[in-house]
């Protein structure tokens, strides 16, 4: 007997005897149900990835990302020294792509932290309380859903500054309204249940309600929209900084970086192509990822038998 | 225990009003098992509705252990004093807490502080062995589930329990276990039984006197006595009696 197939047997039983074996128990069992899903352990495989990528970034690029070199400028594919080619002032776009990883991560970590949080909030007590609260949240997020994104997002951008900061705060505020939706409409199939007449009836308060009973399976809808909207965001944020209102010269923001190569885009394809590509890659984990773990989360599944 | 007059609960407003229950009035005695029987939209299960501040508009006088209720609202004595089971086993439990959570919060809701020991002993009440404490609603049966909704309903050590057709839910053979658990239970605390069902046969098995409602009203008051006997008053509930034997 090896000490790992005891752990294995220890993990897998299926009669706990702790509180916090349990937990270990039922979170192993999660992994190994992700883990036997290909596709999300590519998606989760390429995330990882690029959380190495932006953790490492001074020692893996290979040239400083605002060195300027414009002797050396729209290098192609696979020239010497620069593997990706060079942009139109003749910087690694390679090195630029890895220190870029970090700014990709840095928006999505900040808008997945505000939107789906705020629109899970605005939404349940929305959908729990019902009445007045139900009309007045609902009609203010009807508001911002009928403003185009991008307009408004600008507008924001506009009262509070330029700069990637302010912009993932305007992409979050014009993010919330379809997550709220969501929330409420889960929560009005989730509220009339007998499982909540029966914590009422135990004298559970509303907001233990909600937060104890109705987040957690609002939140496996809610992962699935987050990841499938991440590639959206990242695309938002290049279009700020296109307009100049985003991340600002000479950050390597990947859609900066598009926006710049498309100037170029009939003689020098790749200056836009390459971080395009970069910006499909993540969206396409982030989706990967996000089926997978729908599947993990959703207990009506109930995961392996 | 249990005294509920003239009771009307309704749906909806002017052309839209349903009137689900008219005119209620019977009285449960401390110990007692009353049952309530009719057809399904009969308002049978709407009366426990009403009593837990579920069902939404109300008028008549509810009298719970000499407090008398009132709207929607119940304070921390009534939680503690009436609990519910419901009718499907299925729906009651929630799908993401293990039973370890369902019981240990419903403990903590009522102010225990030994909730690792009762937890325990509360699963030994209704027949689960520890075995099932750490189990998702997914990984129980029919049986289990309504094992759990049954010891979470004792978790506050209430007087009172409403039964919504605790076994309707549920195949034959596990009816009759629920069924001996409810009996076993309520020798053992001196429980008040309050029980709905379609199914006279158990409430013959159960309860001591019995309520036959038609169309939202109570149409005969009966002990078991006289449903054993097939001796109704009322015409409906002879018919009533006459089907379930014809069966």
């Amino acid at each position: 007997m090896s000490d790992a197939t005891t752990w294995r047997a220890w993990l897998l039983t299926d009669a706990p005897t702790s509180r916090r074996h349990a937990r270990l128990a039922s979170f192993y069992k999660g992994w190994l149900s992700l883990r036997g899903n290909t596709m999300a352990m590519v998606g989760l495989g390429i995330l990882v990835g690029l959380l190495l990528m932006a953790l490492f970034a001074p020692y893996l690029a290979p040239h400083d990302w605002k060195a300027q070199d414009l002797g050396n400028r729209l290098q192609p594919l696979g020239s010497p020294g620069h593997v990706l080619g060079t942009d139109s002032l003749g910087r690694d776009i390679l090195s630029r792509l890895i220190y870029g990883s970090r700014i990709t991560l840095y928006i999505v970590t900040l808008v997945a932290l505000i939107a789906p949080v705020a629109g899970l909030l605005v939404g349940t007590i929305a959908g729990y309380v019902g009445g007045w609260a139900d009309v007045v949240l609902m009609r203010i997020t009807d508001i911002f859903l009928a403003f185009p994104r991008l307009v408004l997002a600008l507008a924001f951008v506009a009262a509070l500054g330029a700069g990637i900061e302010n912009a993932v705060l305007a992409i979050s505020l014009t993010a919330w309204p379809p997550y709220a939706r969501m929330a409420r409409a889960e929560t009005l199939t989730i509220r009339a249940s007998d499982y909540i007449s029966a914590i009422r009836l135990q004298g559970a308060g509303p907001i233990r309600i909600i937060t104890r009973h109705i987040w957690p399976l609002c939140i496996s809808s809610l992962i699935v929209r987050v990841t499938l909207d991440m590639a959206g965001i990242i695309l938002a944020a290049a279009g700020l900084g296109f307009l100049g209102l985003g991340a600002q010269p000479p950050s390597p923001e990947w859609g900066a970086m598009i926006s710049e190569g498309r100037r170029f885009i009939l003689d020098h394809w790749w200056v836009a192509t390459v971080p395009g590509l970069a910006i499909f890659t993540v969206s396409l984990a982030f989706n990967l990822l996000g089926d997978g773990l729908r599947d993990v989360l959703d207990p009506k599944d109930g995961g392996i038998e | 225990m249990i005294d509920i007059q003239n009771l009307d609960v309704w749906f909806g407003d002017g052309h839209d009003r349903v009137d689900a229950v008219r005119r209620a009035t019977f009285a449960v005695n401390a110990g007692e098992s009353f049952g309530l029987v009719g057809e399904s939209g009969s308002g049978k299960s709407t009366i426990l509705r009403a009593i837990t501040g579920l069902a939404p508009t109300w008028s008549g006088r509810i009298e719970i252990d000499g407090q008398i209720l009132h709207g929607k609202s119940r304070d921390r004595t009534f939680y503690k004093n009436v609990q519910m089971v419901f009718q499907d086993p299925y729906a009651s439990l929630h799908p993401r807490h293990s039973v370890d959570q369902v019981l240990g919060e419903t403990l903590s809701l009522h102010g225990f502080r030994d909730i690792d020991t009762r937890v325990v002993k509360l699963l030994d009440d209704v027949g689960l062995g520890t075995r099932f404490r750490f189990r998702y609603p997914h990984q129980l049966s029919g049986g289990q589930r309504q094992r759990v909704a049954i010891a979470r309903a004792l978790a506050g050590e209430p007087d009172i329990l409403l039964l919504d057709e605790p076994t309707s839910a549920l195949d034959v053979s596990v009816q009759a276990e629920i069924l001996n658990l409810l009996c076993d239970i309520r020798d053992q605390r001196k429980l008040t039984y309050l029980m709905v069902s379609h199914d006279l046969p158990v409430v013959g098995h159960m309860c001591t006197r019995l309520a036959v409602m038609k169309d939202g009203e109570i149409v005969e008051v009966m002990d078991v006595a006289q449903l054993r006997q097939m001796k109704a008053s009322h015409p409906y509930s002879q018919s009533l009696l006459d089907a379930s034997v014809a069966q």
